[in-house]
């Protein structure tokens, strides 16, 4: 199984022409326990900064269980346990002195369904900023609020009404709010946990779009079931099986010309 | 003959009778249908065993008729045809004389006869015996015939286009709906009691002195202002609440989002056997140990003002039953009704949006305050109002604990007294059953109804709104 990473590959399909020289988190020897049970096994996986990495795989291959571990999410689960090292700008956030809290809010999450708090639109956005104390004045909270929903695509749908509950939104509404709510905190990294499942096609398209922009100042890293929408919006593909990092490379290799056997079964539906 | 039947144990008989009707009317139907099966091979509309179970249900029927008549009327009956078969020498007697002489001989009866000397009596006993036990026989052949009429009623429409499986399920609609009128004509029949003699209180004492009135004292003169009971009520629910609300709350919290799921699974039902624990123990406890300490802490207050100069006289009453006491003992009663429900309402709220906030970079408190207790908020306030509308209802503690005076008094050492409590007091002891003392104690119930009716309502609607938004 070849999983090293190799320079001459990297930021091929970054369209800003920027050569990416070294990534934005590497985890090393990442493995996953429930209650004892593995989960995920022994990962190592680079990710580079202004790229979207797509993590593909079929259902229960512990892709989703790998994503938590990049913002510690597993740490709100009963009996979950993670080994091995995750650097973030040279540092390992997976040791215990680390804070969750400060490190959440450097690393963004969007999440299968979306989940506006029952609170109003503003309050949605608002609500990071707020916790983290990133503004002094409601000025200041304003323009955080339009400037993350501008970035997300949502501005002109809701500015007339931001004190209406979030949950009156449509699905795909609700996804870009979520997405801008997690822009409002100011991430270095945004993952994305299969964040179209839940909503129709011409929704995915435009969350899709969304993506595509957000890629120019974010690292973002996405769960999908769909192998389409990875080759539509991701430059780096992880392919994993029954816990194991199979593959990793460019995304038109992976969907092009794949080393791996099991990889090329997968792609082309043979299994999953 | 007749005298042994009237010695039969006619419950054990009924069922023998239903358990034997059900199994051969089920069988009979049940291989008339396969009968047909074998010998035509044509398709049926419903299954074998449904023709069983509609046979079944027909030799069901007319029996259980019967024996509801049997249940409501047999001994009226009996007893009626032995008083006019009685004798000259008894049409003496008045007619309260003769009834408890008719009952005394039914007891009798119903110890297996008399064997004593008063030879009257014992010739009386018999013949009623002679006549229950015919009328006994006369129940079971009825039974035994309905039966056997529903049986081969039911039995001669056993054909392959019968739809037999759509009457058994409308017999089967038909049942649990009686199971569910039973529980609403309950109701509806106490409620309508209630209202009876509460119009008829209404009649002698004029509804606005009842409402409004301060000076209550039905038990030796006729004053009927129930405005300190109704206080009294809820002052002392007022108090339970302060204790309950917060405990409540803030147990449920930790339940729900910090206890291990060890800790919980041990907890919870821990918590709730305070709602298990008999209200009169809680009584007891109000009375003797709640009580002696609120009055001591009372004494302590009023010697302390006084010795400040504060206070020249003593400020608070330091009764030996008080409503702080009964308050505070209720309180903790009330404790399971908000943390069960709480915890159950914290709970439904998915956990998509504890992760949502999580992954915001809230901390646990910040999630908790922010995000989840306003989402939980409308389950949190039913169960509040359910736990008040259980503390206004709850008698014991309050009957031991609170006291008898019906006053207005915001000094929580005193006594007071509850609606419950003055009908406790107005309906226990030598009472006659239309003088306006008692017709009081209707009144009341009729408001506590009410009141809790109201209470209920309301939490119910709050409960249905909020699961109408999360699922």
């Amino acid at each position: 199984m070849d999983t090293t990473y190799d320079p001459a590959l990297a930021g091929e399909g970054a369209d800003d022409g920027q050569p990416l020289l070294y990534p934005r988190i590497d985890c090393r020897d990442v493995s996953v326990f429930y209650s004892g049970k593995q989960a995920v096994f022994d990962v190592s996986l680079p990710v580079f900064d202004r790229s979207v990495t797509a993590l593909i795989g079929p259902s229960g291959c512990g892709k989703s269980t790998f994503l938590r571990c990049l913002n510690r999410m597993n740490d709100t689960i009963d009996g979950a346990k993670v080994t091995g090292e995750i650097f973030m700008d040279g540092e390992n956030i997976n040791s215990s002195h680390i804070d969750p809290v400060l490190l959440r809010s450097r690393v963004g999450m969007v999440f299968q369904k979306p989940n506006p708090f029952p609170k109003s639109i503003y309050d949605n956005i608002a609500y990071g900023p707020r916790i983290h104390g990133l503004v002094d004045d409601r000025q200041e909270l304003d323009a955080i609020v339009e400037k993350s929903l501008r970035r997300a695509g949502l501005w002109e749908e809701v500015k007339d009404r931001l004190g209406q509950p979030g949950t009156s939104l449509s699905g795909g509404q609700q996804q870009r709010l979520c997405i801008a709510r997690a822009i409002a905190v100011r991430p270095e990294v945004i993952l994305m946990d299969e964040p179209c499942s839940s909503l129709d096609p011409i929704a995915t398209a435009r969350i899709e779009e969304l993506i595509d922009e957000l890629r120019k100042r974010y690292c973002i890293v996405i769960v999908t079931h769909s192998m389409q929408q990875a080759a539509r919006v991701s430059q780096r593909t992880a392919f994993f099986h029954l816990g194991h990092l199979v593959e990793m490379g460019d995304t038109d290799q992976i969907f092009t010309s794949p080393r791996e056997r099991r990889t090329e079964d997968y792609i082309t539906g043979r299994f999953g | 003959m007749a005298q042994e039947l009237g010695q039969l144990p006619m419950g054990w008989l009924l069922t023998a009778l239903i358990v034997i009707v059900v199994a051969s009317g089920f069988s009979i139907g049940r291989i008339r249908a396969e009968r047909y099966l074998i010998a035509g091979g044509q398709k049926f509309h419903s299954r074998g065993n449904y023709h069983g179970y509609y046979v079944a249900m027909w030799g069901f029927i007319p029996p259980l008729l019967v024996a509801g008549l049997y249940v409501l009327f047999a001994k009226p009956t009996a007893l009626g045809l032995l008083s006019s078969e009685l004798p000259e020498a008894f049409h003496t007697l008045s007619s309260a004389e003769l009834q408890s002489y008719l009952e005394s001989v039914a007891n009798a009866a119903a110890m297996g006869g008399y064997s004593g000397s008063d030879l009257v009596f014992a010739t009386v006993t018999g013949r009623y015996l002679e006549l229950w036990g015919s009328l006994k026989g006369a129940t079971l052949a009825l039974m035994l015939a309905g039966a056997v009429t529903g049986i081969m009623y039911a039995r001669r429409k056993v054909s392959p286009a019968f739809r037999a499986r759509l009457r058994v399920e409308r017999g089967a609609e038909a049942f649990l709906f009686l199971c569910a009128a039973i529980a609403i004509a309950t109701t509806v029949g106490i409620v309508a009691s209630l209202l009876y003699e509460s119009l008829r209180f209404f009649a002698e004492v004029p509804f606005t002195d009842f409402l409004f009135g301060t000076r209550w004292n039905a038990q030796t003169s006729a004053e009927f202002g129930a405005l300190p009971l109704f206080f009294g009520t809820f002052m002392i629910a007022l108090i339970a609440m302060l204790v309950a609300a917060p405990v409540g709350l803030f147990s449920a919290i930790y339940l729900s989002e910090y206890a291990s799921v060890r800790t919980r699974r041990y907890v919870k039902p821990l918590l709730e056997m305070l709602a298990g624990i008999p209200t009169v123990v809680y009584g007891f406890f109000a009375l003797l140990v709640i009580a002696p300490a609120v009055r001591a802490s009372a004494l302590g207050i009023n010697s302390f003002l006084i010795e400040l100069g504060a206070a020249n006289g003593p400020v608070l009453a330091a009764q030996p039953t008080s409503a702080l006491a009964a308050g505070l003992v209720m309180g903790v009663m009330v404790i399971p009704f908000v943390s069960s429900l709480s915890d159950d309402v914290i709970n439904a709220v998915p956990d998509s949006l504890r992760d949502g906030a999580f992954a915001m970079g809230a901390t646990k408190s910040e999630t908790i305050k922010q995000i989840i207790l306003p989402a939980a908020l409308p389950g949190i306030v039913a169960s509040m109002l359910l736990a008040v509308s259980r503390a206004i209802g709850e008698t014991m503690i309050v009957v031991m604990a609170a006291g008898q005076r019906a006053r207005i008094s915001f000094d929580p050492s005193t006594d007071l007294t509850t609606i419950t409590v003055q009908i406790v007091a107005l309906l226990t002891g030598e009472t006659e059953f239309d003088s306006p003392k008692t017709l009081s104690a209707f009144a009341l119930g009729l408001v506590l109804f009410v009141v809790t009716l109201i209470f209920n309502l309301i939490a119910l609607r709050v409960v249905q709104r909020y699961r109408d938004k999360y699922e």
